[in-house]
Protein backbone atom coordinates (compact mmCIF):
# COMPACT_ATOMS: atom_id res chain seq x y z
CA UNK A 1 0.00 0.00 0.00
CA UNK A 2 1.45 3.42 -0.93
CA UNK A 3 1.96 5.85 1.96
CA UNK A 4 0.45 8.62 -0.16
CA UNK A 5 -1.84 8.06 -3.11
CA UNK A 6 -3.22 11.05 -4.97
CA UNK A 7 -5.55 10.78 -7.95
CA UNK A 8 -6.54 13.80 -10.05
CA UNK A 9 -6.46 16.04 -6.96
CA UNK A 10 -7.82 19.53 -7.56
CA UNK A 11 -8.44 22.68 -5.60
CA UNK A 12 -10.29 25.66 -6.99
CA UNK A 13 -10.76 28.83 -4.98
CA UNK A 14 -13.81 31.06 -5.06
CA UNK A 15 -12.49 33.08 -7.98
CA UNK A 16 -12.37 29.85 -9.98
CA UNK A 17 -8.57 29.88 -10.08
CA UNK A 18 -7.32 26.30 -10.06
CA UNK A 19 -4.47 26.35 -7.55
CA UNK A 20 -4.05 22.60 -8.03
CA UNK A 21 -5.28 21.47 -11.40
CA UNK A 22 -5.50 17.67 -11.17
CA UNK A 23 -2.35 15.98 -9.93
CA UNK A 24 -1.46 12.32 -9.47
CA UNK A 25 1.20 11.23 -6.98
CA UNK A 26 2.15 7.91 -5.48
CA UNK A 27 4.68 7.86 -2.66
CA UNK A 28 5.82 4.51 -1.32
CA UNK A 29 6.40 3.88 2.39
CA UNK A 30 9.93 4.81 3.37
CA UNK A 31 10.42 7.20 0.45
CA UNK A 32 11.42 10.88 0.53
CA UNK A 33 9.35 12.67 -2.07
CA UNK A 34 10.17 16.30 -2.85
CA UNK A 35 7.64 18.62 -4.39
CA UNK A 36 9.70 21.23 -6.21
CA UNK A 37 8.33 24.44 -7.63
CA UNK A 38 8.34 28.23 -7.38
CA UNK A 39 6.12 30.27 -5.06
CA UNK A 40 2.49 30.01 -6.08
CA UNK A 41 2.93 26.75 -8.00
CA UNK A 42 0.48 24.86 -5.77
CA UNK A 43 2.87 23.13 -3.36
CA UNK A 44 1.40 24.44 -0.12
CA UNK A 45 -2.18 24.01 -1.34
CA UNK A 46 -1.38 20.35 -2.05
CA UNK A 47 0.17 19.86 1.39
CA UNK A 48 -2.81 21.52 3.05
CA UNK A 49 -5.15 19.10 1.26
CA UNK A 50 -3.03 16.07 2.15
CA UNK A 51 -2.88 17.12 5.80
CA UNK A 52 -6.69 17.66 5.94
CA UNK A 53 -6.40 21.43 6.45
CA UNK A 54 -8.12 22.13 3.14
CA UNK A 55 -10.84 20.15 1.37
CA UNK A 56 -10.13 19.22 -2.23
CA UNK A 57 -12.65 20.39 -4.81
CA UNK A 58 -11.94 17.40 -7.03
CA UNK A 59 -10.16 14.06 -7.16
CA UNK A 60 -9.10 12.01 -4.15
CA UNK A 61 -6.16 11.44 -1.86
CA UNK A 62 -5.25 8.75 0.64
CA UNK A 63 -2.55 9.18 3.26
CA UNK A 64 -1.35 6.21 5.33
CA UNK A 65 -4.25 4.29 3.79
CA UNK A 66 -6.96 6.76 4.85
CA UNK A 67 -9.05 9.08 2.71
CA UNK A 68 -8.22 12.72 3.51
CA UNK A 69 -11.90 13.75 3.44
CA UNK A 70 -13.86 10.74 4.70
CA UNK A 71 -11.28 9.57 7.25
CA UNK A 72 -9.66 12.89 8.14
CA UNK A 73 -9.25 12.08 11.86
CA UNK A 74 -7.41 8.85 11.06
CA UNK A 75 -5.14 10.75 8.66
CA UNK A 76 -4.33 13.30 11.38
CA UNK A 77 -3.39 10.52 13.81
CA UNK A 78 -0.95 9.09 11.24
CA UNK A 79 0.84 12.24 10.09
CA UNK A 80 3.35 14.71 11.44
CA UNK A 81 3.16 18.19 10.00
CA UNK A 82 5.72 21.00 10.01
CA UNK A 83 4.14 23.91 8.21
CA UNK A 84 5.78 26.74 6.29
CA UNK A 85 7.25 29.54 8.41
CA UNK A 86 7.13 27.37 11.56
CA UNK A 87 3.80 28.35 13.13
CA UNK A 88 5.07 28.48 16.70
CA UNK A 89 3.76 30.52 19.62
CA UNK A 90 6.59 32.91 20.54
CA UNK A 91 5.28 33.16 24.10
CA UNK A 92 5.57 29.44 24.83
CA UNK A 93 8.80 27.70 25.75
CA UNK A 94 10.11 24.94 23.50
CA UNK A 95 9.31 22.37 26.16
CA UNK A 96 5.74 23.63 26.64
CA UNK A 97 5.12 23.50 22.91
CA UNK A 98 6.19 19.87 22.50
CA UNK A 99 4.30 18.79 25.62
CA UNK A 100 1.18 20.53 24.34
CA UNK A 101 1.61 18.74 21.01
CA UNK A 102 1.91 15.42 22.91
CA UNK A 103 -1.37 16.13 24.74
CA UNK A 104 -3.09 16.98 21.45
CA UNK A 105 -2.05 13.56 20.17
CA UNK A 106 -3.55 11.85 23.21
CA UNK A 107 -0.34 11.02 25.08
CA UNK A 108 -0.50 11.11 28.87
CA UNK A 109 1.56 13.61 30.84
CA UNK A 110 4.41 11.23 31.76
CA UNK A 111 4.78 9.93 28.21
CA UNK A 112 4.56 13.47 26.83
CA UNK A 113 7.35 14.58 29.15
CA UNK A 114 9.52 11.59 28.22
CA UNK A 115 9.12 12.12 24.49
CA UNK A 116 9.53 15.88 24.79
CA UNK A 117 12.86 15.45 26.61
CA UNK A 118 14.05 12.88 24.05
CA UNK A 119 13.03 14.99 21.04
CA UNK A 120 14.56 18.20 22.41
CA UNK A 121 17.78 16.26 22.94
CA UNK A 122 17.56 14.83 19.45
CA UNK A 123 17.31 18.25 17.79
CA UNK A 124 19.89 19.83 20.11
CA UNK A 125 17.50 22.13 21.99
CA UNK A 126 17.78 20.75 25.53
CA UNK A 127 19.56 23.86 26.80
CA UNK A 128 16.99 26.14 25.17
CA UNK A 129 14.00 24.03 26.28
CA UNK A 130 12.85 26.47 28.96
CA UNK A 131 13.38 29.57 26.84
CA UNK A 132 10.51 31.22 25.03
CA UNK A 133 10.31 30.37 21.34
CA UNK A 134 10.39 34.09 20.50
CA UNK A 135 14.06 34.14 21.50
CA UNK A 136 15.00 31.26 19.15
CA UNK A 137 16.87 31.73 15.87
CA UNK A 138 15.21 30.69 12.60
CA UNK A 139 17.12 27.39 12.58
CA UNK A 140 16.16 26.60 16.17
CA UNK A 141 12.50 27.28 15.39
CA UNK A 142 12.57 24.87 12.45
CA UNK A 143 14.24 22.18 14.55
CA UNK A 144 11.63 22.67 17.26
CA UNK A 145 8.86 22.51 14.67
CA UNK A 146 10.32 19.28 13.31
CA UNK A 147 10.60 17.81 16.82
CA UNK A 148 6.99 18.69 17.62
CA UNK A 149 5.85 16.99 14.41
CA UNK A 150 7.52 13.77 15.60
CA UNK A 151 6.03 13.58 19.09
CA UNK A 152 3.49 10.86 18.23
CA UNK A 153 5.94 8.93 16.00
CA UNK A 154 3.98 9.50 12.76
CA UNK A 155 4.15 7.15 9.80
CA UNK A 156 4.16 9.99 7.28
CA UNK A 157 5.86 13.32 7.74
CA UNK A 158 4.88 16.46 5.80
CA UNK A 159 7.44 19.26 5.71
CA UNK A 160 6.32 22.41 3.94
CA UNK A 161 9.43 24.33 2.85
CA UNK A 162 11.37 23.20 5.92
CA UNK A 163 14.46 25.28 5.21
CA UNK A 164 13.14 28.43 3.56
CA UNK A 165 14.85 31.44 5.11
CA UNK A 166 17.58 29.42 6.85
CA UNK A 167 21.33 29.90 6.57
CA UNK A 168 23.32 27.05 4.95
CA UNK A 169 24.45 25.57 8.28
CA UNK A 170 20.92 25.41 9.72
CA UNK A 171 19.66 24.05 6.42
CA UNK A 172 22.21 21.26 6.50
CA UNK A 173 21.22 20.37 10.08
CA UNK A 174 17.59 19.98 8.97
CA UNK A 175 18.66 17.84 5.98
CA UNK A 176 20.65 15.55 8.24
CA UNK A 177 17.71 15.13 10.58
CA UNK A 178 15.31 14.41 7.69
CA UNK A 179 17.74 11.83 6.28
CA UNK A 180 18.06 10.21 9.70
CA UNK A 181 14.30 10.06 10.12
CA UNK A 182 13.97 8.48 6.71
CA UNK A 183 16.66 5.92 7.60
CA UNK A 184 14.54 5.06 10.63
CA UNK A 185 11.62 4.29 8.32
CA UNK A 186 9.59 7.51 8.07
CA UNK A 187 7.99 8.45 4.78
CA UNK A 188 8.69 12.11 4.06
CA UNK A 189 6.76 14.41 1.75
CA UNK A 190 8.50 17.76 1.52
CA UNK A 191 7.95 20.85 -0.55
CA UNK A 192 10.82 23.06 -1.54
CA UNK A 193 11.85 25.80 -3.92
CA UNK A 194 15.51 24.88 -3.51
CA UNK A 195 16.98 22.70 -6.23
CA UNK A 196 19.80 21.49 -4.03
CA UNK A 197 17.40 20.43 -1.32
CA UNK A 198 15.40 18.26 -3.71
CA UNK A 199 18.59 16.91 -5.25
CA UNK A 200 20.24 16.04 -1.95
CA UNK A 201 17.29 14.65 -0.03
CA UNK A 202 14.73 13.19 -2.35
CA UNK A 203 14.40 9.66 -3.66
CA UNK A 204 11.95 11.10 -6.16
CA UNK A 205 11.06 14.62 -7.22
CA UNK A 206 7.81 15.98 -8.58
CA UNK A 207 8.14 19.32 -10.36
CA UNK A 208 5.01 21.44 -10.08
CA UNK A 209 4.20 24.51 -12.12
CA UNK A 210 0.86 26.32 -12.29
CA UNK A 211 -0.85 23.58 -10.32
CA UNK A 212 0.27 20.72 -12.57
CA UNK A 213 3.05 18.18 -12.23
CA UNK A 214 5.25 18.74 -15.25
CA UNK A 215 7.92 16.13 -14.47
CA UNK A 216 8.46 13.35 -11.97
CA UNK A 217 11.24 10.87 -11.30
CA UNK A 218 14.50 10.38 -9.46
CA UNK A 219 16.75 13.45 -9.62
CA UNK A 220 19.20 11.43 -11.75
CA UNK A 221 16.56 10.29 -14.24
CA UNK A 222 15.10 13.79 -14.54
CA UNK A 223 18.51 15.30 -15.21
CA UNK A 224 19.40 12.54 -17.66
CA UNK A 225 16.23 13.36 -19.59
CA UNK A 226 17.41 16.88 -20.40
CA UNK A 227 21.02 16.25 -21.33
CA UNK A 228 24.26 14.47 -20.65
CA UNK A 229 27.15 15.62 -18.48
CA UNK A 230 29.69 17.86 -20.26
CA UNK A 231 33.41 18.50 -19.83
CA UNK A 232 34.57 22.05 -20.33
CA UNK A 233 38.31 22.68 -20.87
CA UNK A 234 40.43 25.77 -21.16
CA UNK A 235 43.86 25.21 -22.74
CA UNK A 236 47.05 26.53 -21.15
CA UNK A 237 49.37 25.30 -23.92
CA UNK A 238 48.98 23.31 -27.14
CA UNK A 239 46.99 23.55 -30.31
CA UNK A 240 43.18 23.57 -30.11
CA UNK A 241 42.96 21.32 -33.14
CA UNK A 242 45.17 18.67 -31.48
CA UNK A 243 43.07 18.95 -28.38
CA UNK A 244 39.87 18.61 -30.40
CA UNK A 245 41.22 15.45 -31.97
CA UNK A 246 41.86 13.94 -28.54
CA UNK A 247 38.54 15.03 -27.10
CA UNK A 248 36.53 13.63 -30.01
CA UNK A 249 37.62 10.17 -28.95
CA UNK A 250 35.62 10.59 -25.72
CA UNK A 251 32.44 12.28 -26.79
CA UNK A 252 30.59 14.63 -29.09
CA UNK A 253 32.09 18.12 -29.37
CA UNK A 254 29.62 20.90 -28.52
CA UNK A 255 29.67 24.62 -29.36
CA UNK A 256 31.59 26.53 -26.67
CA UNK A 257 32.62 30.08 -25.79
CA UNK A 258 35.99 31.39 -27.01
CA UNK A 259 39.05 29.80 -25.42
CA UNK A 260 37.18 26.74 -24.23
CA UNK A 261 36.23 23.36 -25.62
CA UNK A 262 33.18 21.36 -24.52
CA UNK A 263 32.39 17.69 -25.04
CA UNK A 264 29.43 15.62 -24.00
CA UNK A 265 30.48 12.65 -21.87
CA UNK A 266 28.18 9.69 -21.25
CA UNK A 267 29.91 8.57 -18.08
CA UNK A 268 30.13 11.89 -16.22
CA UNK A 269 32.90 12.10 -13.62
CA UNK A 270 34.30 8.72 -14.68
CA UNK A 271 35.40 10.30 -17.96
CA UNK A 272 37.70 12.86 -16.33
CA UNK A 273 40.72 10.62 -15.61
CA UNK A 274 40.93 9.06 -19.11
CA UNK A 275 40.54 12.48 -20.78
CA UNK A 276 43.28 14.02 -18.62
CA UNK A 277 45.62 11.08 -19.32
CA UNK A 278 45.01 11.28 -23.08
CA UNK A 279 45.64 15.04 -23.14
CA UNK A 280 48.80 14.59 -21.10
CA UNK A 281 50.08 11.90 -23.48
CA UNK A 282 49.43 14.30 -26.39
CA UNK A 283 51.46 17.01 -24.62
CA UNK A 284 48.50 19.34 -24.16
CA UNK A 285 48.47 21.43 -20.97
CA UNK A 286 45.04 22.19 -19.55
CA UNK A 287 44.43 25.36 -17.53
CA UNK A 288 41.05 24.29 -16.18
CA UNK A 289 38.66 21.40 -16.54
CA UNK A 290 35.07 21.42 -15.25
CA UNK A 291 32.42 18.77 -15.23
CA UNK A 292 29.04 20.38 -15.97
CA UNK A 293 26.11 18.21 -15.02
CA UNK A 294 22.49 18.99 -15.91
CA UNK A 295 20.64 20.46 -12.92
CA UNK A 296 17.05 20.23 -11.86
CA UNK A 297 16.79 23.83 -13.02
CA UNK A 298 17.63 22.59 -16.53
CA UNK A 299 14.77 20.14 -16.09
CA UNK A 300 12.54 22.96 -14.92
CA UNK A 301 13.50 25.12 -17.91
CA UNK A 302 12.93 22.20 -20.29
CA UNK A 303 9.48 21.51 -18.88
CA UNK A 304 8.18 25.01 -18.20
CA UNK A 305 10.29 27.31 -20.36
CA UNK A 306 11.44 29.35 -17.33
CA UNK A 307 14.02 29.16 -14.60
CA UNK A 308 13.02 28.18 -11.09
CA UNK A 309 12.80 31.32 -8.98
CA UNK A 310 16.18 32.09 -7.42
CA UNK A 311 18.11 29.58 -9.51
CA UNK A 312 21.16 30.86 -11.41
CA UNK A 313 20.76 30.08 -15.07
CA UNK A 314 23.32 27.42 -15.89
CA UNK A 315 24.37 26.98 -12.26
CA UNK A 316 24.66 23.50 -11.00
CA UNK A 317 21.66 23.28 -8.87
CA UNK A 318 21.66 25.91 -6.18
CA UNK A 319 19.28 28.72 -5.49
CA UNK A 320 20.19 32.09 -4.02
CA UNK A 321 21.40 31.82 -0.43
CA UNK A 322 18.74 32.71 2.08
CA UNK A 323 19.65 34.52 5.26
CA UNK A 324 18.84 33.27 8.72
CA UNK A 325 16.58 35.47 10.81
CA UNK A 326 18.27 37.12 13.77
CA UNK A 327 17.85 35.35 17.10
CA UNK B 1 -8.72 10.84 23.23
CA UNK B 2 -9.72 12.71 26.33
CA UNK B 3 -11.29 15.94 25.05
CA UNK B 4 -11.40 17.45 28.54
CA UNK B 5 -7.67 16.86 28.87
CA UNK B 6 -7.12 18.70 25.58
CA UNK B 7 -9.45 21.58 26.55
CA UNK B 8 -7.60 21.91 29.87
CA UNK B 9 -4.20 21.98 28.11
CA UNK B 10 -5.38 24.62 25.61
CA UNK B 11 -7.02 26.61 28.41
CA UNK B 12 -3.76 26.57 30.36
CA UNK B 13 -1.91 27.84 27.30
CA UNK B 14 -4.48 30.59 26.88
CA UNK B 15 -4.00 31.76 30.50
CA UNK B 16 -0.19 31.67 30.23
CA UNK B 17 -0.39 33.57 26.94
CA UNK B 18 -2.47 36.31 28.61
CA UNK B 19 -0.08 36.72 31.54
CA UNK B 20 2.94 36.74 29.21
CA UNK B 21 1.47 39.45 26.98
CA UNK B 22 1.09 42.67 29.01
CA UNK B 23 -1.20 44.24 26.42
CA UNK B 24 -3.74 41.47 27.17
CA UNK B 25 -3.48 41.82 30.97
CA UNK B 26 -3.90 45.60 31.03
CA UNK B 27 -7.51 45.66 29.79
CA UNK B 28 -8.48 42.86 32.18
CA UNK B 29 -7.21 44.41 35.40
CA UNK B 30 -5.58 47.80 35.04
CA UNK B 31 -8.13 49.75 32.94
CA UNK B 32 -11.25 48.65 34.85
CA UNK B 33 -9.50 49.20 38.19
CA UNK B 34 -8.39 52.71 37.20
CA UNK B 35 -11.84 53.55 35.85
CA UNK B 36 -13.42 52.22 39.04
CA UNK B 37 -11.09 54.34 41.18
CA UNK B 38 -11.61 57.50 39.14
CA UNK B 39 -15.38 57.16 38.89
CA UNK B 40 -16.00 56.20 42.51
CA UNK B 41 -13.75 58.99 43.82
CA UNK B 42 -14.70 61.66 41.30
CA UNK B 43 -18.45 61.10 41.04
CA UNK B 44 -19.11 59.77 44.53
CA UNK B 45 -21.80 62.40 45.12
CA UNK B 46 -23.98 60.71 42.49
CA UNK B 47 -25.48 58.55 45.21
CA UNK B 48 -27.13 61.65 46.69
CA UNK B 49 -29.23 62.14 43.56
CA UNK B 50 -32.94 61.63 44.12
CA UNK B 51 -33.93 58.15 42.92
CA UNK B 52 -30.45 56.63 43.32
CA UNK B 53 -30.71 53.17 44.90
CA UNK B 54 -29.80 53.11 48.58
CA UNK B 55 -26.06 52.27 48.76
CA UNK B 56 -23.27 52.97 51.25
CA UNK B 57 -20.96 54.39 48.56
CA UNK B 58 -20.74 54.81 44.77
CA UNK B 59 -18.04 52.12 44.83
CA UNK B 60 -20.65 49.61 46.10
CA UNK B 61 -22.75 50.45 43.05
CA UNK B 62 -19.88 50.42 40.54
CA UNK B 63 -18.13 47.23 41.64
CA UNK B 64 -20.32 44.87 39.62
CA UNK B 65 -20.04 47.14 36.57
CA UNK B 66 -16.23 47.06 36.79
CA UNK B 67 -16.25 43.26 36.98
CA UNK B 68 -18.53 42.91 33.96
CA UNK B 69 -16.45 45.51 32.12
CA UNK B 70 -13.37 43.40 32.83
CA UNK B 71 -15.21 40.29 31.62
CA UNK B 72 -16.07 42.11 28.38
CA UNK B 73 -12.47 43.18 27.90
CA UNK B 74 -11.49 39.56 28.60
CA UNK B 75 -13.83 38.42 25.84
CA UNK B 76 -12.29 40.91 23.44
CA UNK B 77 -8.78 39.83 24.49
CA UNK B 78 -9.75 36.18 23.90
CA UNK B 79 -10.87 37.11 20.40
CA UNK B 80 -7.62 38.99 19.72
CA UNK B 81 -5.51 36.06 20.97
CA UNK B 82 -7.47 33.59 18.83
CA UNK B 83 -7.12 35.85 15.78
CA UNK B 84 -3.36 36.10 16.41
CA UNK B 85 -3.26 32.28 16.49
CA UNK B 86 -5.06 32.18 13.14
CA UNK B 87 -2.78 34.84 11.63
CA UNK B 88 0.44 33.13 12.72
CA UNK B 89 -0.75 29.67 11.66
CA UNK B 90 -0.93 28.23 15.17
CA UNK B 91 -4.56 27.26 14.60
CA UNK B 92 -3.45 25.18 11.60
CA UNK B 93 -1.02 23.38 13.91
CA UNK B 94 -3.99 22.49 16.14
CA UNK B 95 -6.24 21.57 13.20
CA UNK B 96 -3.62 19.14 11.88
CA UNK B 97 -3.90 17.07 15.09
CA UNK B 98 -6.69 14.58 15.82
CA UNK B 99 -8.46 16.76 18.42
CA UNK B 100 -12.09 17.82 18.11
CA UNK B 101 -12.32 21.04 16.09
CA UNK B 102 -14.49 22.56 18.80
CA UNK B 103 -11.88 21.82 21.49
CA UNK B 104 -9.83 24.65 19.93
CA UNK B 105 -12.55 27.20 20.77
CA UNK B 106 -13.52 25.44 24.02
CA UNK B 107 -9.90 25.60 25.21
CA UNK B 108 -9.74 29.32 24.54
CA UNK B 109 -13.08 29.85 26.34
CA UNK B 110 -11.99 27.73 29.32
CA UNK B 111 -9.00 30.03 29.72
CA UNK B 112 -11.24 33.09 29.40
CA UNK B 113 -13.60 31.75 32.08
CA UNK B 114 -10.71 31.13 34.50
CA UNK B 115 -9.42 34.65 33.86
CA UNK B 116 -12.95 35.96 34.47
CA UNK B 117 -13.03 34.19 37.84
CA UNK B 118 -9.60 35.57 38.74
CA UNK B 119 -10.61 39.13 37.89
CA UNK B 120 -13.82 38.72 39.94
CA UNK B 121 -11.67 37.69 42.90
CA UNK B 122 -9.43 40.72 42.29
CA UNK B 123 -12.34 43.18 42.26
CA UNK B 124 -14.02 41.57 45.27
CA UNK B 125 -10.70 41.83 47.12
CA UNK B 126 -10.06 45.48 46.29
CA UNK B 127 -13.72 46.27 46.99
CA UNK B 128 -13.50 44.71 50.45
CA UNK B 129 -10.21 46.50 51.13
CA UNK B 130 -11.82 49.80 50.07
CA UNK B 131 -14.71 49.24 52.49
CA UNK B 132 -17.42 47.66 50.33
CA UNK B 133 -19.79 45.50 52.34
CA UNK B 134 -21.31 42.57 50.46
CA UNK B 135 -24.82 42.45 51.86
CA UNK B 136 -25.29 38.75 51.08
CA UNK B 137 -21.91 37.79 52.59
CA UNK B 138 -19.89 34.81 51.37
CA UNK B 139 -22.76 33.17 49.43
CA UNK B 140 -23.29 36.50 47.67
CA UNK B 141 -19.58 36.72 46.78
CA UNK B 142 -19.66 33.17 45.39
CA UNK B 143 -22.72 34.03 43.33
CA UNK B 144 -20.92 37.09 41.92
CA UNK B 145 -17.92 34.90 41.10
CA UNK B 146 -20.17 32.47 39.22
CA UNK B 147 -21.97 35.22 37.29
CA UNK B 148 -18.74 37.00 36.25
CA UNK B 149 -17.17 33.68 35.19
CA UNK B 150 -20.22 32.80 33.07
CA UNK B 151 -20.32 36.33 31.65
CA UNK B 152 -16.63 36.08 30.68
CA UNK B 153 -17.46 32.81 28.92
CA UNK B 154 -20.31 34.46 27.00
CA UNK B 155 -18.23 37.51 25.98
CA UNK B 156 -15.36 35.17 25.06
CA UNK B 157 -17.64 33.27 22.69
CA UNK B 158 -18.56 36.56 20.96
CA UNK B 159 -14.85 37.48 20.69
CA UNK B 160 -14.09 34.01 19.33
CA UNK B 161 -16.88 34.31 16.75
CA UNK B 162 -15.45 37.60 15.47
CA UNK B 163 -11.92 36.15 15.40
CA UNK B 164 -12.99 33.01 13.54
CA UNK B 165 -15.11 34.97 11.11
CA UNK B 166 -12.47 37.59 10.23
CA UNK B 167 -9.17 35.88 11.13
CA UNK B 168 -7.81 39.35 11.81
CA UNK B 169 -6.51 40.54 15.19
CA UNK B 170 -6.75 44.19 14.16
CA UNK B 171 -10.46 43.85 13.31
CA UNK B 172 -11.18 42.19 16.67
CA UNK B 173 -9.15 44.89 18.39
CA UNK B 174 -11.18 47.46 16.48
CA UNK B 175 -14.29 46.21 18.31
CA UNK B 176 -12.78 47.37 21.63
CA UNK B 177 -14.45 50.82 21.70
CA UNK B 178 -17.82 49.11 21.20
CA UNK B 179 -17.39 47.65 24.69
CA UNK B 180 -17.58 51.18 26.12
CA UNK B 181 -20.62 52.09 24.04
CA UNK B 182 -22.47 48.96 25.18
CA UNK B 183 -21.38 49.50 28.80
CA UNK B 184 -22.46 53.15 28.94
CA UNK B 185 -25.81 52.21 27.41
CA UNK B 186 -26.46 49.81 30.29
CA UNK B 187 -26.85 50.04 34.03
CA UNK B 188 -23.17 49.23 34.58
CA UNK B 189 -22.22 52.70 35.81
CA UNK B 190 -25.50 54.45 36.48
CA UNK B 191 -29.00 53.41 37.53
CA UNK B 192 -31.50 53.05 34.70
CA UNK B 193 -34.04 55.43 36.25
CA UNK B 194 -31.49 58.27 36.20
CA UNK B 195 -30.43 57.85 32.58
CA UNK B 196 -31.92 60.15 29.94
CA UNK B 197 -33.66 58.99 26.79
CA UNK B 198 -32.86 57.19 24.54
CA UNK B 199 -30.12 55.72 26.77
CA UNK B 200 -32.74 54.79 29.35
CA UNK B 201 -34.81 52.67 26.96
CA UNK B 202 -31.71 51.06 25.46
CA UNK B 203 -30.41 50.24 28.95
CA UNK B 204 -33.77 48.76 29.86
CA UNK B 205 -33.45 46.14 27.10
CA UNK B 206 -29.66 45.82 27.03
CA UNK B 207 -28.82 42.23 28.13
CA UNK B 208 -25.75 43.66 29.82
CA UNK B 209 -28.00 45.55 32.27
CA UNK B 210 -29.57 42.27 33.39
CA UNK B 211 -26.14 40.71 33.89
CA UNK B 212 -24.75 43.70 35.84
CA UNK B 213 -27.88 44.00 37.98
CA UNK B 214 -27.71 40.30 38.88
CA UNK B 215 -24.07 40.69 39.91
CA UNK B 216 -24.81 43.93 41.81
CA UNK B 217 -27.76 42.66 43.86
CA UNK B 218 -25.73 40.57 46.33
CA UNK B 219 -23.54 43.65 47.03
CA UNK B 220 -26.11 46.39 47.56
CA UNK B 221 -29.32 44.61 48.55
CA UNK B 222 -30.80 41.24 49.25
CA UNK B 223 -30.68 38.32 46.85
CA UNK B 224 -33.42 38.39 44.20
CA UNK B 225 -34.24 35.21 42.30
CA UNK B 226 -35.91 37.15 39.48
CA UNK B 227 -32.85 39.38 38.97
CA UNK B 228 -30.61 36.30 39.04
CA UNK B 229 -32.73 34.52 36.42
CA UNK B 230 -32.75 37.63 34.25
CA UNK B 231 -28.96 37.88 34.59
CA UNK B 232 -28.52 34.23 33.66
CA UNK B 233 -30.89 34.69 30.73
CA UNK B 234 -28.79 37.64 29.53
CA UNK B 235 -25.64 35.53 29.74
CA UNK B 236 -27.38 32.62 27.99
CA UNK B 237 -28.59 34.90 25.21
CA UNK B 238 -25.16 36.45 24.53
CA UNK B 239 -23.36 33.10 25.02
CA UNK B 240 -25.86 31.34 22.75
CA UNK B 241 -25.33 33.90 20.00
CA UNK B 242 -21.54 33.68 20.48
CA UNK B 243 -21.46 29.88 20.39
CA UNK B 244 -23.75 29.69 17.34
CA UNK B 245 -21.71 32.28 15.41
CA UNK B 246 -18.40 30.67 16.50
CA UNK B 247 -19.59 27.26 15.41
CA UNK B 248 -20.73 28.60 12.03
CA UNK B 249 -17.47 30.54 11.53
CA UNK B 250 -15.30 27.57 12.53
CA UNK B 251 -17.12 25.25 10.10
CA UNK B 252 -16.72 27.82 7.33
CA UNK B 253 -13.04 28.29 8.15
CA UNK B 254 -12.39 24.53 8.05
CA UNK B 255 -14.29 24.21 4.77
CA UNK B 256 -12.59 27.14 3.06
CA UNK B 257 -9.21 26.46 4.66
Amino acid sequence: MPAIEVVNLQRAFSDQVLAVAGIDIEVQAGEIYAFLGPNGAGKTTTVRMLTTLLRPTGGSARVAGYDVVAEAAAVRRSIGVALQEAALDPLMTGEELIRLQATLHGLDRAEGRRRSDALLRRVGLTKAAKRRVGTYSGGMKRRLDLASALVHEPAVLFLDEPTTGLDPVSRKAIWEEVTKLNDEGATVFLTTQYLEEADQLADRVGIISDGRIVAEGTPEDLKAEVGKPRLELALAEGSPSACTAVLERFGKLLPAKDGTLVIEVETGAAAIAPVVRALDEAGILVESLDLLEPSLDDVFVEKTGQHLEGAEPGADGEAAEPVEEPA
Amino acid sequence: MNTLHVVAALGRRSILQTFRRPQLVAPLIIFPTLLLAIQSAGAGKAIDLPGFPPVDSFLDFLLAGAMIQSAMFGGNAAGIALAVDIEMGFTDRLLATPISRFAIVAGRLAGTAVLGALTAVWFLAIGLIAGVQIEEGVPGALLILLLVTLAALAFGSLGAALALRTGSASIVQGAFPLVFVILFLSTAFFPENLLVEPARTIAEYNPLSFIVDAARDPVISSFSISDLLEGLAGIALLGGIGVALSSQALKRRIKVG
